[in-house]
């Protein structure tokens, strides 16, 4: 009745400041796309780069605005939510298509790609992913979903020419399909134990089974099912075996997107879930993914010699580090969680940007090989690279060590006391294999030339920001880490 | 208490840094950077010497201490401060620094920026590890000591340093992550990193679960320190990363970057967890005479040098794994004193060793010999360290394990036995590689003009006699800092009386 009540009123301004970054990514995004056929196509790469730049930045600044705590809550009819949580988020996924567009433009140019829905397909994915991380209603949020995941099952495929391209593009989206209708079936079976489709009404009726102890199987299996489809999206095992694929096919400055912005969104859903709708068997499932993923992404990219399928297998790895935090408490699992989602955004980032560079026209040179003697070729490049994957490995003064750290705290004060004890010897074995990337940088020789342009204002930009918040992150965690602990409340 | 009291450490710890990263900005005039490398490393030595100039012997707990919140959740503090035990540390890794500097002066030639930068990083690294009293400062540091010595090995060593530099990346790495793991329990049930609240949250019984979990604290803080000390069987990475380390990195290596494993022992697990370190004794004393024995006999049949004295430094380091394990008063003092006599001497050794590598390319005993001929100051400085290394009285190496063997005598009479079998072996070792490098005739006939000592060198191994003549004469100098501060750590484990024994009257018949 409640709700039959407030939906009869028409939206309100502040229903309209409360996703203003996705209307604000939207007009740009349309704006692109409408601009794009009538642009002379050799001179429209730069005006529609420049144009999609200012979009994100213009939707970072939307966020700001949004965090004012007066246009915090509800809006239309409790379907989504600002709050610390969102904005959180909200500022990961702007900050991370800054940096990607910032990216972009060498690579478009050197790889020939054309350029109009390039950019607009990454601010649309931009505003689904924007959504997801407010959205408070199941069936929003599988909206959101798939504006995100559409958008980047595209971009998986732009480098039109190349078979390897379009595999990965084809791949992705048909295991994508399948894993988002596994998330869609998990709502219907949660709205038929629950009889509701909204977060906090369905965190309502699951902790009052909970207490009384009787929960309904169907409630078991709608949060599986659900998890099925999300682990798929975060590339937890054992629902991964696409990513190393789509990552090495995939154009770089895309993997570098869609390695973290989708990723973070899909972690602001499964929080929501987890913690918000007080999913059942919570523990052992986390538990038992985390532990896969972790071990197997570590050690299947050991034997990796590509570079991008090291670290598609590396950002296997990192999903079960993350997913570690949700088995904790939520007092500390919540800002351990959203914590290493943005560090991580930013040092992936980084470090695709880096490979994306490196890999030259057709992504020619990316084998470890390619990398040899890098450190007296480009000893910049070299440098902030070594930066990435020390953040990566875990090594203080990056974001990448009070990540791991906060999370394996948070797992010890749940006393899950053998699950850390998996990540840290995990973390460990991952050691090896980025300090294979550094120990080939500098200390091999180079077999061939590998030729090493000068880096462009765009891409160097885009570094020098990665890499001031990773090493910011690193050295001053406690406000980023005080912002995402204002969620534990909100999350009840 | 004057004004520089509360800023010296933190001045001291990051003054190699901040140079460091001024050199970066350096064009790459190579005698520039040098220079520039020397003034920062004598800075930084000159401003520590404020340390045991103004250190109260008399007070107990720690001085000079600074302590700042730095990170509200976890709570994090920037807590600085040192007591005997860790002072004369501090102090050696700054004195050995310059040393490294001069002996580097022509063997680097190439990337000779890189070189000094992550030499002075180092520095400012092994002197954090030694002045932390926050748990998670502490692993910070350790942790990024890491990576410049990799890089030192990796990028400048010789022909199998990848493989070197990898190993003891790793190696080091993994065994830490152990030690990660018990300070993040430590601070899930009680909430502080601080190494003093700890201490006595612990010794009050103030942390929840303890005693089921202290069994596994103390293995895994003591599994991170003995791969760093190394402890047999954890040795293996240690030969490799000596002998393909370019000489300054050998000089850290074994004169300050081993220490922190025996530091760390004495600090935190002596510490933290009293009563597992005296149930956990009996092995880890095994292990260490295992060490010292194994260590000079391997020692013995090597045909290279840099790897004889890299094993040579196992064979120390079991001294003084050996000292700290018998909870005696001697036996701590002693093996504070042997971990200093072993830095200065062992890395004068390696800078030895270097300085002939220089000249020859090879480290292979049999490719020298009557080398006394050809360069008789050469051959001096090294006779007097080596009879430095083996214990002469008088000397720094002899005060040392003199106490630890007495140390070893007071707990369990075999363990004293043993390791004074390792005395002998070290004097026959270091000897015989003495007598075939220097003695007889000279076999080959490139090295028959070798140039001699030039005034660099010179001038960079007098202060590494001087002080090993000086430790060896006047060792309470050293020792009444130290006594006190070991005094302390043995308090809360001397359940049996006949440990605690005062050694400054041993230490002064010593001296006499």
């Amino acid at each position: 009745m409640a709700a039959f009540q407030t939906m009869s009123t028409l939206p309100q301004f502040a229903d309209y400041v409360r996703i203003l970054p996705e209307i604000v990514l939207s007009i740009f995004g349309m704006a692109i796309m409408l601009l794009d056929p009538v642009m002379d196509e050799r001179r429209s790469q730069r005006t529609l780069g420049g144009i999609a730049l200012i979009g994100a930045i213009a939707a970072l600044a939307a966020t700001l605005y949004q965090a004012q705590q007066r246009f915090w809550g509800p809006g239309f009819w409790d379907m989504i939510r600002v709050d610390a949580f969102s904005i959180f988020f909200h500022f990961v996924v702007a900050a991370v298509t800054v940096l990607v567009i910032l990216s972009s433009y060498e690579y478009m140019e050197v790889q020939q790609i054309r350029a109009g829905e390039y950019y607009g397909l990454i601010l649309f994915g931009a505003v689904g992913m924007d959504l997801m991380s407010s959205a408070v209603e199941l069936v929003l949020i599988f909206i959101a979903l798939e504006i995100s995941s559409i958008a980047t099952y595209v971009l998986a495929g732009f480098r039109r020419r190349s078979a390897i391209s379009s595999e990965a593009s084809v791949k992705y989206f048909l295991l994508g399909s399948f894993a988002t209708a596994f998330f869609l079936y998990g709502v219907a079976l949660i709205f038929g134990a629950t009889g509701s489709t909204s977060i906090a009404n369905i965190g309502v009726t699951l902790g009052q089974y909970a207490e009384s102890g009787r929960g309904p199987l169907l409630a078991y299996l709608g949060v599986a099912l659900m998890f099925v489809g999300l682990g798929f999206k975060v590339a937890a095992a054992p629902f991964h075996i696409w990513t190393p694929d789509v990552y090495e096919g995939a154009p770089s400055p895309v993997v570098g997107f869609m390695s973290t912005a989708p990723k973070a969104a899909v972690f602001a859903v499964l929080l929501r879930i987890m913690f918000q709708a007080q999913a059942p068997g919570r523990i052992g499932l986390i538990w038992v993914v985390a532990a896969f993923s972790m071990t197997i992404g570590n050690i299947a990219a050991l034997v990796q010699d590509n570079v991008k399928r090291l670290l598609a297998y590396s950002s296997i790895a990192h999903a079960g580090y993350l997913l570690v935090a949700f088995a904790s408490l939520p007092a500390q699992g919540i800002p351990a969680a959203m914590f290493y989602t943005a560090s991580y955004a930013v040092m992936n980032v980084g470090a695709f940007a880096v490979v994306g560079h490196l890999a030259n026209a057709g992504e020619r040179y990316v084998t470890l090989e390619d990398y040899a003697g890098l450190g007296r070729r480009s000893p910049m490049l070299a440098a902030i690279l070594t930066v990435f994957l020390l953040s990566l490995i875990g090594i203080p003064i990056t974001g990448g060590f009070f990540a791991k750290f906060y999370v394996f705290s948070a797992a010890l004060q749940a006393d899950l006391v053998g699950l850390t004890i998996i990540g840290v010897l995990n973390s460990a074995v991952a050691a090896y294999y980025y300090l294979r990337i550094i120990v080939f940088m500098y200390m091999r020789e180079p077999r061939e030339e590998v030729p090493v342009t000068p880096i462009p204002a765009g891409l160097g930009l885009a570094l020098g920001l990665s890499l001031a918040a990773t090493i910011y992150l690193g050295v001053l965690p406690g406000r980023v880490l005080e912002y995402a602990g204002r969620s534990v409340g909100l999350l009840r | 208490m004057n004004g520089l009291d509360r800023t010296i450490l933190t001045l001291v710890t990051f003054v190699p840094a901040a140079g460091g990263l001024l050199l970066l900005f350096f064009p790459r005039r190579d005698r520039d950077i040098r220079l520039f490398a020397l003034v920062i490393s004598l800075l930084a030595f000159v401003l520590s010497l404020h340390l045991p100039a103004h250190f109260h012997r008399d007070l107990n707990g720690f001085q000079f201490e600074q302590d700042y919140p730095w990170i509200p959740t976890p709570n994090i503090h920037y807590h600085m401060g040192i007591d005997g035990i860790s002072l004369w540390l501090v102090v050696l890794t700054t004195f050995l620094t310059p040393l490294c500097v001069l002996i580097s002066w022509t063997s680097v030639h190439e990337r000779v920026k890189e070189f000094f930068v992550l030499l002075l990083v180092l520095e400012t690294g092994l002197i954090g590890v030694f002045v932390s009293l926050d748990l998670f400062l502490f692993y910070f540091f350790w942790e990024a000591t890491l990576i410049p010595m990799a890089l030192l090995i990796g990028v400048y060593g010789h022909e199998r340093r990848v493989y070197a530099a990898v190993k003891f990346f790793l190696y080091t790495m993994i065994a830490s992550v152990f030690m990660l793991a018990g300070i993040l329990w430590l601070y899930a049930k009680t909430g502080s990193f601080d190494f003093v609240v700890l201490q006595s949250a612990i010794r009050t019984g103030g942390v929840p679960d303890f005693s089921g979990a202290a069994p596994w604290l103390f293995l895994g803080f003591f599994l991170a320190f003995a791969v760093k000390v190394p402890l047999f069987p954890f040795h293996t990475w240690l030969p490799d990363a000596h002998v393909e380390a370019p000489t300054a990195g050998s000089v850290l290596l074994a004169g300050v970057l081993l220490k922190m494993g025996t530091y760390g022992m004495l600090r935190f697990n002596l510490g933290l967890f009293p009563e597992q370190s005296r149930a956990n004794a009996p092995w880890i004393a095994v292990l260490a005479l295992i060490g010292i024995i194994y260590g000079a006999l391997v020692a013995m049949v090597q045909p290279n040098m840099k790897k004889l004295i890299a094993y040579s430094s196992i064979s120390h380091l079991g001294f003084v794994v050996l000292g700290i394990f018998s909870f005696t008063q001697a036996g701590l003092n002693g093996a504070m004193f042997v971990m200093l006599a072993h830095g200065v001497s062992t890395g004068a050794l390696f800078m030895l060793a270097g300085i002939i590598y220089e000249r020859r390319h090879t480290y292979e005993i049999a490719r020298f010999g009557g080398l006394a001929t050809p360069m008789p100051a050469y051959s001096t400085f090294f006779l007097f360290i080596v009879l430095a290394s083996v214990g002469l009285p008088l000397l720094n190496g002899f005060i040392g394990e003199f106490l630890v063997l007495s140390g070893a005598f007071q707990a369990k009479m075999w363990w004293g036995v043993l390791a004074a079998t390792g005395v002998i072996w070290s004097a026959c070792y270091l000897l015989w590689m003495y007598q075939r490098v220097f003695f007889g005739t000279v076999k080959h006939e490139e090295n028959s003009s070798l140039p001699d000592l030039n005034v660099r060198e010179r001038v960079a191994l007098w202060p590494a006699a001087i002080l090993a003549l000086a430790m060896g004469v006047a060792p309470l100098l050293w020792l009444n800092a130290i006594d006190p501060a070991v005094h302390n750590v043995l308090a809360p484990i001397a359940g049996s009386d006949k440990s605690v024994r005062t050694t400054p009257t041993l230490a002064k018949a010593v001296s006499h």
